[in-house]
């Protein structure tokens, strides 16, 4: 596993043999859209596969913003709580709002406008602790993870915040409404896949992340600024957060300290089923999309059926997500190879 | 004034204070899960109303009130309730049971009375007063309304909470309940009593079954999220939607006369109260008050919804 991955770094687009790095996630989800369909052919209803890719761009987004943190060597595990406190402080502050000067669709922007500097600050600070303070990213994220999460518990004094009404009803469309057939939720999804993939193949900053996640000094001596570049992903993963909580307010409308529980988890997992490496220095954006409708997916098939016990889901969740990295990784490949010979 | 000797002028006076009180006060140490969900923060709001409340009627009342992330936290916030407060009562709402017997054990073994809350130990013995909602009396109560509004041939959905006993004995209460009556259950998983899961799970019954006449809920965050999911596939003159536990949003939206939430069923966090009362008066009345005391779990309507509204609460 270690040793395959600077190999396929090295020589990315060379012939058109099929392979399995590129192509593993993509064929677990296609497997997996065959066993949904298998299962119950209401999977691939239209109204389904909206459900399904809503759904997953919330994790999707904050996805795209950590394969740039764990290609540099990172990890952000602050994300879901995150989530929680941007979308509770944007219901705070458009409460205040619509108490002042009434519902309009300034109060939503408002909402939108706080949703966006507090998600860039809030990358920020995680960025500025790891590479001004020197202290590992797994700490610093887990501290930030806590009082993200305590601050929107003690804003809800342990409730739940509601938007208000009227505001509400201005804010609904975003998420549920459509353009061309396609949810919004979805169009910004696509949107912030396409900017990562352009950032992180075609500019300096995403073969600057690849560098310093795969060897830090020699991306120092090689005149790269690692901090900032470091501090860069950090806020671009809050940036995406922020994205994220922008479309999932209208959703339900409340923000508590059960929102976006786990979703920094949900997000690495599908960072690495997408062929991303943990450790750093790889990173592969398209991959990581397909990681996020995979783990969608297979929530959503687990409820169109009832073949299965309910208290097994999570041991079938597990055994996908394993089953695709391992699709992905080498050693099948290697062992389909020597079948062959 | 430098704040160290503020500091030392606090510390001063509390070290004055503390005999001098303890000799006359009476002690109640309030163990309860920290706010982590809506019912749980339910749970501290009343909490914190009745300690306010005793201890402006009671002058020899001091009740102290903690708050645990963890069965672990719990375990040792009981025990320096023990030996640092040296409380003479215990009123605990334990995070999980087992793990939890022998640090209240050992508040007993201290003088302590013992109060257990909603989740019972598994040894009886150790608890003087046991105040409970009832899991088995939601799930009876929401069957019998299931069985007024639907009949023979109708089609319903459950989503569930957290695979746990209380969501397991909710959940055989209904089925034993609807038993007989011709309510088809099309299907039921796990929303975790939560709004997003209970959006998504609702979400997919939507798109996997054309026809739903009934959702049982059985919590009302899990609920919001399926009113949300509904509205969403605009199928809401087809079917009704009960939760439980009583939210301050849906007993409004009862007492308005939302069609889509008709009823709630009680399991009201403010039992904490009534356990703290009930610990009280074991120091303060001259009647017993040692024994089981299990709550109801009525049907809320229209009529009666009026009861159970706490506008200030944040559930």
């Amino acid at each position: 596993m270690t040793v395959s991955v600077p190999e396929t770094a090295a020589k990315p687009q060379k012939g058109f043999k099929l392979d399995f790095k590129t192509a593993g996630p993509l064929i677990a989800l296609i497997l997996l859209v065959i066993l949904g369909y298998s299962l119950n052919p209401a999977f691939l209803n239209e109204g389904n596969i909206t459900n399904l890719l809503t759904r997953s761009a919330f994790i999707g987004i904050i996805a795209v913003g950590a394969t740039f943190v764990i290609t540099a060597g990172g990890i952000d595990l602050s994300v879901g709580s995150m989530a929680a406190f941007i979308a509770g402080m944007m219901i705070i502050i458009m409460n205040s709002a619509v108490s002042s000067m009434g519902a309009s669709v300034w109060t939503v922007l408002l909402g939108v406008g706080c949703s966006l500097i507090l998600g860039i600050g809030a990358g920020y600070i995680n960025g500025f602790l790891t590479t001004k303070a020197k202290i590992e990213a797994f700490i610093v994220t887990l501290g930030t993870m806590g009082i993200y999460r305590s601050l929107v518990t003690y804003f809800a004094d342990g409730g739940t915040l509601s938007l208000n009404s009227g505001a509400r009803e201005i804010y609904r469309p975003v998420y549920y409404d459509s353009f061309l057939r396609v949810p919004y939720p979805v169009w910004v999804f696509i949107l912030v896949a396409v900017i990562g993939w352009i950032l992180m193949n075609r500019t300096a900053f995403g073969r600057y992340c690849m560098a310093i996640g795969s060897n830090e000094q020699v991306a120092r001596y090689s005149a790269i600024k690692v901090d900032r570049v470091r501090t860069w992903t950090y806020i671009l993963q809050g940036l995406c957060v922020s994205l994220a909580t922008i479309i999932y307010v209208p959703r339900l409308g409340s923000a508590s300290s059960a929102t976006g529980v786990l979703w920094e988890l949900e997000a690495i997992a599908a960072v690495i089923i997408g062929g991303t490496m943990l450790k750093g220095g790889y990173g592969r954006i398209g991959g990581t999309v397909i990681g996020a409708l995979i783990l969608t997916a297979i929530g959503n098939i687990l409820n169109l059926t009832d073949i299965i016990s309910n208290y097994l889901n999570g041991a079938v969740q597990g055994v996908i997500i394993v089953a695709a990295v391992y699709l992905q990784r080498g050693s099948f490949k290697r062992a389909v190879r020597k079948k062959a010979e | 004034m430098s704040i160290k000797t503020l500091t030392m002028a606090l510390v001063a006076t509390t070290a004055l204070a503390v005999p001098a009180l303890a000799q006359e006060k009476i002690k109640i140490g309030v163990s309860i899960p920290a706010a982590t969900h809506g019912w749980t923060g339910g749970l501290n709001y009343h909490a914190q109303e009745a300690e306010k409340r005793l201890e402006s009627t009671y002058s020899n009342i001091d009740i102290i009130l903690v708050t645990a992330d963890s069965p672990a936290d719990q375990a040792g916030d009981i025990e320096d309730l023990v030996s640092v407060q040296q409380i003479d009562a215990l009123v605990v709402l334990p995070f999980e049971s087992d793990p939890l017997v022998e640090p209240v054990r050992q508040a007993k073994a201290a003088g302590a009375f013992i109060t257990v809350v909603d989740r019972g130990l598994p040894d009886a013995s150790i608890q003087d007063v046991y105040v409970a909602g009832n899991n088995t009396e939601l799930g009876a109560t929401s069957a019998e309304y299931f069985k007024t509004r639907l009949g023979e041939g109708d089609n319903i959905v459950i989503l569930r909470g957290i695979p746990t006993v209380i969501d397991t004995e909710r959940f055989d209460a209904f089925m034993a309940g609807i038993e007989g009556s011709g309510i088809n259950v099309l299907d039921n998983q796990f929303a975790n009593w939560n709004r997003d899961d209970g959006f998504e799970v609702m979400q997919d019954f939507l798109s996997r079954f054309p026809d739903i006449d009934g959702v049982w809920a059985q919590d009302d965050d899990i609920a919001m999220g399926v009113v949300e999911a509904v509205r969403q596939a605009g199928r809401e003159g087809e079917m009704f939607i009960v939760g439980g536990a009583g939210m301050k949003d849906v007993i409004k939206g009862i007492m308005d006369g939302d069609e889509l939430i008709p009823v709630d069923v009680l399991y009201p966090p403010a039992m904490i109260a009534t356990a703290m009362d009930v610990t009280v008066a074991n120091f303060l009345s001259n009647g017993p008050v040692a024994g089981s005391y299990i709550l109801g779990a009525p049907l809320v309507t229209k009529d009666n919804a009026a009861q159970f509204y706490f506008p200030d609460s944040p559930f």
